[in-house]
């Protein structure tokens, strides 16, 4: 396998550390973008594992070694899923603030009952 | 090529573009998509022959050799699991248009037809990819269906519960794309037959690396403890019809993929101890999580979890038995878990209630539905001569025969877990369905509602269901044969790898 560049590699540990932090946010839209910079994050690990660039993997086109076509029909693929899934995720936050007046990720009501409960039946 | 094997994906694939196109015809829409379930039945039960006939069938997309090439395969496995989760698909389909043409139901046929049908390609593609990412592919075309799925008319309830599940099954998602690059630097490959010959080259501790990174993937997706928070918390609030399609298939989906994974890809003996010790934990969390809530349908979803355990305890074992008895296991699970969740969708319906607290005399309200909750409750709990008996005999046979002091242990916890599920089953039995109706317990609807057309063909979808858990220990033993061949065949790959690399060239 060829040396992956450094400078790539260090970004997409940037993008996780940056988007998993923003992962454990309340506010649904700093999940989003949270979920918005791992999904780049991936896609670039996917780059990253095609090895270094070539020249464009088409045949007959430029000189040398071409760059692996894969990764890069994969990444497209995965861009097109995260895409469509933030579309969703951004919707969901819309419809969280009307029906919640908020749209921050809530506690489970139901599991804090039941601790309370037990908490009480111990006294 | 065989074209039965893309079919039970492409078939509802095109079902939900023309629901989606008609989805303002309702009565349609209730035509078209049994309709599209029950060819995929049908396909899927094709499948199964022409596998008992040749063996593992590969097929590839647009005719591409393999390791490039999109591969379709269908081996024992994955054609068994395939009819099972169909023949569950269509019960519960059945048991959503007879409540939707009885004006029982609430949710939004528009929405709710294309979304199961692409849930029903994503669950089918799943047990069919022959490649990694097609597999990443398959469990994000399963997963955004079940998003919308999640949150079907939308209360504030259904709005928090439909986030976290999101948010988590999201999270794992990245992580899967993260694993999948990984292994495409490393090995070069993705298609699960050219891995398996590729990992051999590579240092081991890569490979455990990546094995552990597929457990993490596959256990939050199958809800291993303590990867499971998400699910007792996001499953019982949705629609009951959906809950018990996510319960039958989602996480069942994700053991496939770890058991496919794991058996097929990566070394066995540094995992082993990993996965016995989770599934002793997932086992134990979920049973004790289920004896300690209130409301039924989260009751259920912490036996789902507790039982996801005995599938990993099956695969940690990495033995023929114990895989033999991970397949049952799934097999069995999937059915009566579906069952479980749509009898107490019967149960809400005849009292209005399903806290534990105000539930009470159902026995004397319906015998039917009585009757419809024992039989799956015992099937869950191991009850001889029910199918989750067959399933759990083979584990512990399995155990007992690995000869290890870790199996041992992990066996007497499964004993255990067995063992408080029937008590989570009896606490359910006892105060839902024995005891008097409590005094403050709101009124039943009104009796008249629920003679209804609907609610005969929902008691009677249920009531196949709860038979089609029996038939499955009426014949363990064909069931049991099968399971044992398509465990030896997930042990020994060389079937699975010729079938895909050199049925190219024939």
């Amino acid at each position: 396998m060829n040396e992956p560049a450094l400078v790539l590699v260090v970004l997409v540990a940037v993008l996780f550390a940056a988007g998993f932090d923003l992962l454990m946010e309340r506010s649904l839209i700093r999940v989003v973008v949270g979920f918005m910079l791992l999904g780049h994050g991936a896609n670039l690990i996917l780059l990253l594992a095609g090895g270094a660039a070539g020249t464009p993997p088409i045949l007959g086109e430029g000189e040398g070694p071409s760059a692996d076509p894969l990764p890069q029909a994969m990444a497209l693929t995965a861009i097109v899923i995260t895409f469509g899934v933030t579309a969703f995720l951004l919707a969901l936050a819309y419809r969280s603030r009307l029906l919640l007046g908020a749209d921050e990720v809530m506690d489970d009501v139901e599991d804090r009952r039941i601790c309370a409960g037990k908490i009480k039946d111990d006294r | 090529m065989n074209v039965l094997v893309p079919l039970p994906f492409v078939l509802p694939l095109a079902g939900a573009a023309l629901a989606m196109i008609s989805r303002r015809r309702e009565a349609w829409l209730r035509v078209l998509a049994p309709l599209v379930v029950a060819g995929v039945v049908a396909a899927a039960g094709g499948l199964v022959a022409v596998v008992a006939r040749d063996g593992v069938t590969a097929v590839q997309m647009g005719g591409w050799a393999a390791p490039l090439g999109i591969t379709l395969v269908a081996d024992r496995l994955s054609a068994l699991l395939l009819v099972v989760s169909a023949a569950v698909l269509l019960a519960i389909m059945l048991h959503a248009v007879a409540e939707g043409a009885g004006g029982l139901g609430r949710h939004e046929p528009g929405v709710f037809y294309p979304a199961y049908l692409a849930l029903t390609a994503g669950v089918c593609l799943l047990f069919l990819a022959g490649d990694l990412f097609n597999l990443f592919v398959a469990f994000e075309v399963m997963l955004a269906s079940s998003y919308v799925l999640m949150t079907l008319t939308p209360t504030a309830e259904r709005m928090r519960a439909g986030m976290t599940y999101t948010v988590v099954s999201l999270t794992s998602s990245i992580l899967f794309l993260t694993a999948l690059g990984v292994t495409y630097a490393a090995a070069g490959t993705v298609n699960l037959a050219d891995l398996s010959v590729r990992v051999d080259d590579l240092p081991s501790g890569t490979r455990s690396a990546l094995g552990l990174m597929f457990l993490v993937v596959f256990g939050i997706k199958g809800a291993i403890a303590p990867m499971h928070l998400w699910l007792p918390d996001s499953y019982p609030v949705a629609l009951t019809k959906v809950t018990a399609v996510f319960a039958a298939l989602l996480t069942k989906a994700a053991i496939y993929a770890l058991i496919r994974v794991q058996t097929l890809v990566f070394p066995r003996d540094q995992m082993s101890w990993v996965m016995l010790g989770l599934a002793a934990a997932t086992m134990l969390v979920g049973t004790l999580g289920a004896l300690t809530h209130d409301d039924v349908h989260r009751v259920f979803s912490f036996t789902l979890v507790g039982h996801i355990g005995y599938m990993l305890f099956g695969l940690g074992l990495f033995s023929v038995g114990g895989l033999t008895g991970a397949i049952l296991y799934l097999v069995h699970h999937i059915v009566v878990q579906a069952t479980l969740f749509l009898v107490s969708d019967l149960m809400q319906g005849r009292t209005g209630e399903i806290s534990l607290n105000r539930l009470g005399g159902l026995a004397q309200l319906s015998s039917v539905v009585a009757v419809l909750f024992f039989v799956p409750a015992l099937s869950v709990s191991g009850v001889p001569p029910t199918s989750g008996f067959v399933a759990k005999l083979a584990l512990f046979q399995a155990g007992l025969g690995a000869e290890r002091p870790l199996a041992y242990v992990v066996t007497g916890v499964a004993v255990a877990a067995s063992v408080l599920t029937l008590m989570a089953m009896a606490r359910i039995w006892t105060l839902g369905f024995w005891r008097p109706r409590p005094r403050d317990a709101a009124e039943p609807p009104e009796e008249e509602s629920y003679t209804r057309g609907g609610v005969r063909v929902m008691q009677s979808v249920t009531a196949v269901m709860v038979a089609g858990g029996l038939l499955i220990s009426v014949f363990a033993g064909p069931l049991s044969v099968w399971s044992r061949h398509a465990a030896t065949d997930l042990l020994d790959p060389a079937r699975y790898r010729n079938a895909v690399l050199n049925g190219a060239a024939r």
